[in-house]
């Protein structure tokens, strides 16, 4: 029989990222909620993470987050939901989700559960296949359709599920689900789609939980919120005891991070929340009513992320006090600029100069022209096919400045401060290959499922 | 007639990532009133914002009124992915700054507008909505 209502708590926006409260977590606990679910990835975090298959969160605050969520939801027997394990869903994340809860569950005495685990990762093979079959891999965000050059340039490749996983795993019984890749709402969804209730307030309970306490206001992160679906509405409630859900801090929230605040796109279909209508129902809760869901018609697509290797790349570090260097500070990268090449002529690199007191923030957006500091701070990137290459690269472009030809300058003994003589080594250089989307007969067709007993 | 700047008028001025190709921006005002004045003032559209950050305006890929949150955002597109190399600001969340000092035309205090409340208005859609989530309610059931 259908439940009238279902509550589901929300512990941290990123699982992992920065550690959970546990002050209001257990508070929310208390109230025993029937899903424990979270999400542990963001593309926020740039290409490097899903292209050298490593993780941003550190490996303890990964594993203290998913200790508090098995621990009272394995007491409680509901069940426990992770989506895009170890900030990526890539198939090595989701392997290591599994190794700690194999480990939290030794270490707790838990009795044995059931553990269903998704991978999201997409062999390059198959994608490949599918474009020579003719089949568009269509952009996303103003990028083009994918092509083979794309395609090979890119190292590793995550497709985001919708609830189609998620939905699969609770119809087996999942106690707990290790999910890769996935949509952050689709989590909280598939349970209140599985659970019987309407697709609309679905999604919509998995739009505002996605962030757990980004909905609440004041500004406090890594805080729980706990989600209530009806058949008629979505109620959310902050747990911290100085937080509270109001009318403007989740509206507020439905801005966030996305380029339309009325409409979140799915894999099968889109949220619609153009006349949602928000009431304060308590102090620390809000209402919401008048979402609709829209079915896509035709096939579903599902969001394919991708990132590359551009090269490996060093960082230097150049300061600058001379006010004619300063006025002059065009001129002066030009000049190590043409020395690399000098010495590199015809050689594959990259060479980047952030000006800090110029333009270092903002780049070409920087309203302000005129340099209005009296000290620059260069950051110089280089980017090389090979280590050698790069931080020759990066020590020419650094160096350099610092025997700028420039006709005037009065310090002829070097026109450049340095905090340390030489260039640091930097994680390698990757770039976002792909946003894009492709058609599937089978909203499970890059979801790969498996079953097993821990304990 | 007078004007003040922006970061007088609005509560929240930040910018952030939309996904890997775009950074957007929101403006949101702590009473309707003022959003409702800065909105008809039209110091900040498409063209007002294309001429701020020196972009042509295709490189705005949305710019919406969001009257809900008392809000104005938009959102431009990146000349490169996020965390590409050259990147200077990975997460985008130091874009806003040039919005701070967007001088808004106000009306002497006699004029002001009266306030309104915050809250959305009821929509005579709701009941509709209402009976069609109730039809896919069925066929959602696993």
């Amino acid at each position: 029989m259908q439940k009238k209502q279902l509550r589901i708590l929300c512990p941290n926006g990123h699982l992992g990222f920065a550690p959970t409260k546990e002050g209001s977590f257990w508070i929310g606990a208390e109230t025993k909620p029937d899903y424990y679910c979270c999400d542990s990835g963001s593309d926020d975090i740039g290409p490097g993470p899903l292209g050298s298959d490593t993780s941003v969160s550190p490996y303890e605050w990964q594993k203290h987050d998913l200790e508090l969520m098995l621990v009272a939801a394995r007491k409680q027997g509901v069940p426990m939901m992770i989506g895009s394990s170890g900030d990526t869903g890539t198939n090595s994340r989701v392997d290591m989700y599994v190794q700690m809860i194999r480990d939290l569950a030794k270490k707790h005495h838990l009795a044995p559960f059931k553990l269903v685990t998704f991978y999201s990762e997409v062999d390059k093979a198959v994608l490949r296949r599918k474009m020579e079959e003719g089949i568009i891999i269509q952009g996303l965000d103003g990028r083009k359709s994918l092509t083979a050059g794309e395609l090979e340039k890119t190292d590793r490749i995550v497709a985001m599920s919708g609830v189609h996983p998620f939905i699969k795993a609770l119809e087996m019984e999942a106690d707990v689900i290790i999910g890769g890749r996935s949509s952050d709402a689709a989590i909280f969804a598939a349970a209140a789609i599985y659970e019987g209730f309407p697709e609309a307030q679905s999604y919509y309970l998995g739009k505002v939980l996605e962030c757990a306490s980004f909905c609440a206001e004041p500004y406090m992160a890594k805080e729980t919120v706990i989600g209530t679906i009806t058949d008629q509405d979505v109620t959310v409630t902050a747990m911290h005891p100085e937080q509270r859900c109001t009318i403007a801090s989740v509206v507020g929230h439905a801005m966030y991070e996305r380029s339309n605040p009325f409409y979140e796109y799915f894999a099968g279909g889109t949220l619609d929340m153009t006349h949602c209508n928000y009431e304060q129902a308590d102090e620390k809760t809000t209402r919401i009513t008048g979402m609709i869901f829209v079915p896509t018609p035709g096939e579903i697509t599902v969001k394919l992320e991708g990132a590359g290797k551009i090269g490996e790349r060093f960082i230097g570090i150049v300061g600058i006090r001379d006010p004619y260097s300063i006025r002059n500070i065009n001129k002066v990268i030009d000049w190590a600029r043409s020395q690399v090449e000098e010495r590199l002529p015809g050689k594959e690199y990259q060479l980047f100069y952030n000006i800090y007191g110029k333009n270092g923030v903002m780049g070409d957006l920087e309203p302000v022209k005129e340099i209005r500091s009296h000290e620059l701070c260069l950051i110089v990137e280089g980017v090389a096919p090979t280590k050698e290459v790069a931080e020759e690269v990066t020590l020419i472009g650094s160096r350099q400045i610092f025997y700028a030809r420039l006709p005037e300058v009065k310090g002829t003994a070097g026109t450049a401060a340095f905090v340390i003589d030489g260039v640091l080594p930097a994680p390698p250089a990757y770039e976002w290959t792909m946003n894009h989307i492709v058609p599937v007969d089978d909203p499970m067709e890059f979801f790969q499922i498996h079953v097993t007993t821990v304990g | 007639m007078k004007t003040k700047k922006l970061v007088e008028l609005a509560k929240t001025i930040r910018s952030k990532n939309a996904g890997t190709d775009k950074v957007t921006f929101d403006i949101i005002f702590r009473e309707k009133d003022i959003y409702e004045l800065v909105k008809k003032g039209k110091a900040l559209t498409r063209e007002k914002i294309s001429k701020l950050f020196a972009v042509p305006e295709e490189r705005i890929s949305d710019f919406v009124e969001f009257d809900p949150g008392n809000a104005i955002k938009f959102t431009l597109y990146r000349k490169r992915p996020s965390g590409s190399p050259g990147e200077t600001d990975i997460f985008g969340c130091q874009q806003y700054p040039p919005l701070l000092d967007v001088e808004i035309p106000v009306p002497s205090p006699k004029q002001r507008v009266k306030p309104q409340p915050a809250a959305a208005s009821r929509d005579p859609r709701r009941r509709r909505q209402r009976k069609s989530s109730q039809k896919t309610k069925g066929k959602n059931k696993t």
